[in-house]
C-alpha cells in the first residue's frame, strides 16, 4: 500500500548504504578509541582486500564461504524460518566432504571424485539440518533453539570422530591425514594461468564457481518456481498459506534442507579447496558470518554476492590491517560484522519508517 | 566413593554458578516476552569488564561494578533494539554476542596487550573462597563433616549468592506486584496495557534484572573461577544457561535443577576422561558434553514433558490506536 509510493532504489540502495556506513562509522569511534586513526586504518583494509591480486583472491576465497552461509540463511528466512545453525551444517558438511575425499582419493580421478564430493556436502549438511526442521514442523518445538543445540552437538560430535576415528596414526595434531591431490579441488590461479592470466597466488578455488552457480538456483528456484512462491507465502503470512493449502510442514522441512545444504558446501571451499584434510573448527563462525551477510544483501542472491564480497574484503584487509597496525587485532572485522548486524537487523525499523515516511510525504505533497 | 561424591558436587557447585546466574538473568528476560540469546555476549562482556576493572582498581568489588554495568548497557542495546524499535529479537541476541566477540578481544589487546589476555588476577582483585565457620572443626566429622567443610564451605561469596538469588527470584516472580506485571507482560501486553502499565517501561525493568544478573555471572567467571579474561572465556555458557531455562521450563526452582544438572554432567565429564568402564569401554567425553544440548533439544520435542514458554515471547508490542 504505502510501499508502493517509495521508490525502489531507497530500500535497495539507501536503507543498506545507511546502515552499513552506520556501522562503519560506530567501528571508526572504536579504533579511534584505541588511539589509531581511522582514516589510515580503513586505508590499509582497503589496499589489503583490493589493492593487489592476491588480496583480491583472498578477498573472494572469504566470500565464497560468505555467499554459501548467507544464501542457506536467506533460503530458510524467506519461509519465516531463522536458521542460526549454519554454523553446525556447514561442520557436518565438511565432514561428508572429508569422507568423500578420504574414502576416493587413491582410487578415483577428481572428475568423479568433485561431484560425489558435492553431494556428499549437500546431504551432510541437510541432514544436520533435517532434524531441527522435522521439530518445526510436525512438534512445533522453537527452531532458534534446536539449530542453537544443534551447533554444539555438532562441535562435539566432530571432535569425537576427529579425534578417535578419523586422526592421523601416531601424530598428535586432531585432523585427518592430507588428501591425494586428485582430491583437491583446482585453484583458480592454477585453471588461468595456462589461459595467459595471472590471478596471483591465493587460496581462491573453483568452488566460488560453485558458489555464484548456487546464487542462480537459489534465484530461480525462489523467485521463478511454484515451490518458492510457497516459500514466500509461508515466510510473509503463514496462516494465508495455510488457507490457501499449502502444506506448510513440508515446506518448511524442504526449507531448512536446502537451507543446510548450502551451508554445507562451505566444506567444499575449506576442506576440498583450501586445507586438503578434515580439521577441528575449519568453519571459523562462517554460519553466525552468514547472518550478517543474508541481512545486509537483503535476502536477494545479488545482494548476498555484494555483501559477501564486502565482508570477506573486511577478513582480508583486517588482516592487512592487523599486520600494518599491531595494535589493532583482525577481530574488529568482527566488530564491524556485529554493528552491521544490529543496524540493517536488529535497528532495521530505526531509519527505515522514517526514510520510507519521508518518500511517502513527499510523494502526496 | 562418597568422598568422590562430595568432590564431585562441589565441583558442580562452582560450575553451575555462572549458569544459574545467567540461566535466571534469562528468566527475567524471557517472562517479561523479551528472548535472549545474548546471554552469552553479556556474560562475555561482563566477564571482561570486570577482570579489566579488577586489574586496575585492584578490587574484584569494583570490577563487579563495570562487570554489571557492561552488562546493563548490553541489555539496554538489546532493549533499544527491541521494545523501542520492534526488531527481531534473535537477530538482537547475535549482534550483541558478534559485538562482543569482537569487541572485549579488541579492547584487551589495546588495554593490556597481552594476546586478549587480562593480567592474572590475584588478592584483593579476586573473589577467594570463604571458609564457614567451624568448617575446619568439624572436618573429621564422619559424613556431615565432609558434606559441610568440603561441599558447602570453601566457595567464594558469588557461588552463595547465586544460589540465594534462586528463592530471591521466585519471591520477585511471584509474590511482588513487580513480579506479577512481569509474568503478565510477557503472557498478555496487552492486558497489561489497559490497566494503564507502561509495557516498555516493564520490560525495560526486566531487562536491567537480567543484565545484573548476566553481570554476576561475568564476574565470577573472570574474577572468581578463573584469574583474569581470557579470549572467548564464556565458551557457550549462555546458551548453556539458555537450555537450562528452557529445561526448568521458564520457572525459577527447576531452572535451579537443570543448571545443576548440567553442572553436573560437566563434572563428570571432567572425572571420566580416559575411564574405562566394566562392560562399556570408555564413555568418550564428548558424549557427556552433548548431553545436556541434547535433552534440551528432546524436551522441545516434547519427548520428555513438555516446554511451553511464556504466550507473549519474541513479539513486539504495538500500542493500538484507533
Amino acid at each position: 500500500m504505502s510501499e508502493a509510493k517509495v521508490p525502489a532504489w531507497v530500500n535497495i540502495a539507501l536503507i543498506p548504504f545507511l546502515n552499513i556506513l552506520l556501522a562503519f562509522i560506530v567501528s571508526g569511534l572504536v579504533i579511534l578509541a584505541i588511539g589509531e586513526n581511522p582514516i589510515e586504518a580503513a586505508g590499509y583494509l582497503v589496499y589489503g582486500a583490493f589493492g593487489y591480486d592476491e588480496g583480491i583472491g583472498y578477498t573472494l576465497y572469504y566470500a565464497t564461504n560468505l555467499i554459501f552461509t548467507g544464501l542457506a540463511v536467506s533460503v530458510a528466512f524467506k519461509g519465516g524460518l531463522f536458521n542460526i545453525g549454519g554454523e553446525g551444517q556447514a561442520y557436518i558438511g565438511g565432514l561428508g566432504v572429508g569422507l568423500v575425499c578420504l574414502a576416493l582419493d587413491h582410487t578415483m580421478p577428481l572428475y568423479i571424485i568433485a561431484p560425489l564430493a558435492i553431494i556428499g556436502a549437500a546431504v551432510f549438511g541437510a541432514a544436520w539440518a533435517y532434524i531441527p526442521a522435522y521439530l518445526q514442523a510436525r512438534r512445533g518445538s522453537h527452531i532458534v533453539i534446536t539449530t542453537i543445540m544443534f551447533n554444539f552437538i555438532a562441535s562435539s560430535l566432530m571432535v569425537y570422530l576427529i579425534v578417535n576415528w578419523l586422526k592421523e596414526d601416531g601424530r598428535m595434531a586432531p585432523n585427518s591425514r592430507t588428501f591425494e591431490e586428485n582430491a583437491w579441488l583446482p585453484y583458480l590461479h592454477e585453471l588461468l594461468s595456462p589461459l595467459g592470466i595471472d590471478i596471483g597466488d591465493s587460496p581462491l578455488n573453483l568452488a566460488f564457481i560453485i558458489a555464484l552457480i548456487c546464487c542462480v538456483f537459489v534465484w530461480g528456484l525462489i523467485w521463478h518456481t511454484r515451490w518458492g512462491y510457497q516459500l514466500r507465502t509461508l515466510g510473509t503470512n503463514p496462516t494465508a498459506a495455510r488457507y490457501a493449502g499449502i502444506d506448510t510442514a513440508k515446506v518448511t522441512i524442504w526449507a531448512m534442507l536446502i537451507s543446510g545444504g548450502l551451508a554445507g558446501f562451505v566444506g567444499i571451499n575449506e576442506i576440498m579447496g583450501v586445507n586438503h584434510n578434515l580439521l577441528l573448527n575449519f568453519t571459523a563462525g562462517y554460519g553466525f558470518a552468514g547472518i550478517a551477510v543474508s541481512l545486509m544483501g537483503r535476502n536477494h542472491p545479488i545482494g548476498i554476492v555484494l555483501a559477501a564480497i564486502l565482508f570477506g574484503a573486511l577478513y582480508q584487509g583486517g588482516a592487512e590491517l592487523a599486520f600494518e597496525i599491531p595494535t589493532i587485532t583482525p577481530e574488529i572485522v568482527v566488530v564491524i560484522q556485529g554493528l552491521v548486524i544490529l543496524f540493517s537487523g536488529a535497528l532495521e525499523h530505526m531509519f527505515k519508517d522514517r526514510i520510507e515516511g519521508f518518500f511517502i510525504r513527499r510523494a502526496v505533497a | 566413593m562418597f568422598e568422590t561424591l562430595i568432590l564431585m558436587l562441589d565441583a558442580t557447585m562452582r560450575v553451575s554458578t555462572p549458569l544459574i546466574f545467567a540461566a535466571l538473568a534469562g528468566l527475567y528476560s524471557e517472562r517479561a516476552g523479551i528472548v535472549d540469546i545474548g546471554l552469552e555476549g553479556k556474560i562475555l562482556g561482563s566477564a571482561f569488564a570486570a577482570a579489566a576493572g579488577a586489574a586496575i582498581f585492584g578490587s574484584a568489588w569494583i570490577g563487579l561494578c563495570f562487570g554489571i554495568m557492561a552488562s546493563i548497557s548490553l541489555a539496554m542495546i538489546h532493549g533499544f533494539a527491541c521494545i523501542t524499535h520492534r526488531g527481531d529479537h534473535i537477530v538482537s541476541g547475535v549482534a550483541i554476542n558478534t559485538i562482543v566477540a569482537g569487541l572485549t578481544v579488541t579492547l584487551s589487546m589495546d588495554w593490556f596487550g597481552m594476546g586478549g589476555q587480562t593480567p592474572t588476577l590475584s588478592g584483593d582483585a579476586r573473589f577467594l573462597s570463604i571458609t564457614l565457620p567451624f568448617a575446619d572443626a568439624l572436618a573429621d566429622v564422619p559424613v556431615i563433616g565432609l558434606i559441610y567443610s568440603e561441599l558447602l564451605s570453601g566457595h567464594n561469596i558469588l557461588v552463595y549468592l547465586a544460589f540465594a538469588m534462586v528463592p530471591m527470584t521466585f519471591w520477585v516472580v511471584y509474590k511482588t506486584r513487580f513480579g506479577l506485571r512481569l509474568r503478565a507482560v510477557g503472557e498478555n501486553p496487552h492486558a497489561v496495557d489497559t490497566a494503564g502499565i507502561s509495557v516498555a517501561f516493564i520490560r525495560y525493568r526486566a531487562l536491567i534484572v537480567c543484565g545484573i544478573l548476566c553481570g554476576l555471572a561475568g564476574a565470577y567467571l573472570s574474577t572468581a573461577h578463573n584469574a583474569g579474561f581470557l579470549k572467548d572465556m564464556s565458551a557457550g555458557k549462555g546458551y548453556m544457561a539458555l537450555a537450562a531455562l528452557i529445561f526448568g521450563k521458564w520457572r525459577p526452582v527447576p531452572v535451579l535443577f537443570a543448571c545443576l544438572l548440567f553442572g553436573f554432567l560437566d563434572a563428570v565429564a571432567v572425572r571420566m576422561q580416559g575411564v574405562v568402564l566394566p562392560g562399556v569401554g570408555e564413555v568418550p567425553v564428548q558424549a557427556i558434553e552433548v548431553l545436556p544440548y541434547v535433552l534440551t533439544v528432546l524436551l522441545l520435542a516434547g519427548f520428555i514433558g513438555k516446554a511451553v514458554g511464556p504466550k507473549a515471547i519474541g513479539r513486539p508490542y504495538v500500542k493500538e490506536r484507533a
